[in-house]
């Protein structure tokens, strides 16, 4: 069935919500001889946005670092939209395209402007024609308003905007999942909030996320299911609401116990 | 007395001459330096490689071109190799072959230092964007690289600029050799000879290697704005 444009988005808003995504079975990650997660289980559906939270080390940065190939996996298997990316014959380029990340540091590519920064990815490798490209660019940039500063270089910017921008250019490359990894923990407090937005923004439109944060009022808003990790384990797989009103195991309590003064 | 000795210089094709000394000095450099530098990417990349065999077989080379002096390097590959082989070696073509190579294992160690020194999450959020390895190097690690890598690659170009002297130990007829051979026929006749020949040639250096640590001072300031 080939449908095209507003149909195109309201079919997969209606119909494919519970059409999964990104299937982790068994996932086991070792550094040397430490396991830092182990047997970890989890589906995302399409449309659905899944927050990690756990304490410092827990391994939830590592799990997303799984989750597109930046990490080699010791056990268990990741399922792509029915494909498996374990092994060692996956073809990350091509899937990295589709699982788009932002991580905590600010990455653009300093030696590039804004747009420069953005282009890439969609030119070099997708190999897409420029002036669609072009197009998308300024349409996201102009939705993160950040339109008037395409040309700046990276140094010019602050962190709020870098992070605004690392998100368009991650973006830019039409994925089908996001990843964030802390984006916001590097950044001053009153920034945090512009980037917070965007990605509110992202999830009211239907995006498929997993967000490691440490923002627990912005987990509660966006999340359709907080995941709790502690030492490599998955603890608690619950609905936001439930989870910081009443979370089911000792550590998730003791962890949420430290956001309260 | 001074003043008669800079006559030395114009008399008869002896400006000419040095001249031509000079252009072999410079084509000997500038070939070095070019084919070095090209050598020495690929070098610097394999050392930042994850195969610790072709890392050691390039830290091997680039230790034999510390330890072993340069002259060395000249008398092994012009009186030795051809030995072996039985082919003639022309001086000129030595003199290439070693200060490229010599070029390219520092520049490879210049290239290492520049590729480590630069943030991991780099090269991650390269590889997020789906970027495959030469992608990642050409648009992303290389550019950033060259900036950091910049002072000690004009550092080791006048560095192998000077050093060039050393082929008149394998008969090549370089700026220096033929500053020699003025001097020592007008030495008897005209004793400042050797401070002028010499001084002369003080400048000619100077006139080749200053430009390049400039042109090294205009990108810095260039990319730091």
């Amino acid at each position: 069935m080939k449908l095209n444009g507003r149909a195109k988005e309201a079919f997969i808003i209606s119909t494919t919500k519970d059409q999964v995504l990104l299937e982790i079975q068994g996932l086991r990650k070792d550094y040397g001889t430490t396991t830092v997660l182990n047997d970890i289980n989890l589906t995302i559906h399409k449309g659905e946005v899944v927050v990690i939270l756990g304490p410092s080390g827990c391994g939830k940065s590592t799990l997303l670092r799984c989750l597109n190939g930046l990490e080699a996996i010791q056990g268990g298997e990741i399922r792509f939209a029915g494909k498996n990316l374990t092994g060692k014959n996956v073809h990350w380029q091509e899937y990295r395209q589709k699982i788009g990340m932002v991580f905590q540091n600010y990455d653009l590519f300093p030696h590039m402007s804004v747009i420069e920064n953005i282009l890439l990815g969609p030119l070099q490798v997708q190999k897409r024609p420029k002036k669609e490209v072009l197009e998308q660019a300024q349409q996201l940039l102009e939705r993160v308003g950040l339109l008037n500063r395409k040309d700046a270089y990276p140094r010019e910017l602050s962190g709020g905007q870098k992070q605004r921008i690392a998100i368009v250019r991650a973006l830019c490359m039409n994925p089908e999942i996001m990843l964030f990894d802390e984006v916001t923990a590097a950044l001053d407090p009153e920034m945090v909030r512009e980037v917070l937005d965007v990605i509110l923004g992202l999830a009211k439109q239907g995006m498929t996320m997993v967000i490691v944060t440490h923002e627990m009022g912005f987990a509660q808003a966006v999340a359709d299911r907080i995941v709790f990790i502690d030492a490599g384990n998955i603890c608690e797989i619950a609905k936001p609401a439930e989870f910081f009103a009443n979370p089911q195991t000792e550590r998730a309590q003791q962890f949420l116990n430290i956001f309260q003064f | 007395m001074l003043n008669s000795g800079i006559s030395v210089l114009t008399e008869g094709s002896n400006l000419l001459r040095l001249m031509g000394g000079l252009l072999i000095t410079a084509r000997i450099a500038l070939i070095a330096i070019i084919l070095g530098s090209l050598l020495g990417i690929i070098v610097g990349l394999v050392r930042t490689s994850k195969s610790r065999v072709l890392r050691f077989i390039c830290r091997f080379y680039l230790e034999l071109f510390r330890i072993i002096p340069i002259l060395v390097w000249l008398f092994f590959v012009y009186f030795g190799v051809p030995g072996i082989f039985d082919i003639h070696l022309e001086g000129e073509l030595v003199a290439v072959i070693v200060f490229s190579l010599w070029g390219a294992a520092e520049m490879g160690d210049i290239v290492r230092g520049a590729l480590e020194s630069l943030p991991k999450h780099q090269i991650e959020s390269g590889k997020a964007l789906g970027l495959n390895f030469w992608q990642l190097y050409r648009f992303v690690l290389l550019p950033q690289a060259t900036r950091r890598m910049l002072p000690g690659a004009i550092n080791l170009s006048t560095r192998m600029v000077k050093t060039t002297s050393l082929v008149v130990m394998i008969g090549v007829i370089d700026v220096v050799k033929v500053g020699q051979q003025i001097i020592e026929r007008s030495i008897l006749k005209e004793p400042t000879s050797s401070f002028w020949i010499y001084g002369f040639i003080f400048i000619l250096y100077f006139i080749i290697c200053y430009p390049l640590s400039k042109l090294s001072k205009k990108l810095e300031a260039k990319w730091e704005s």
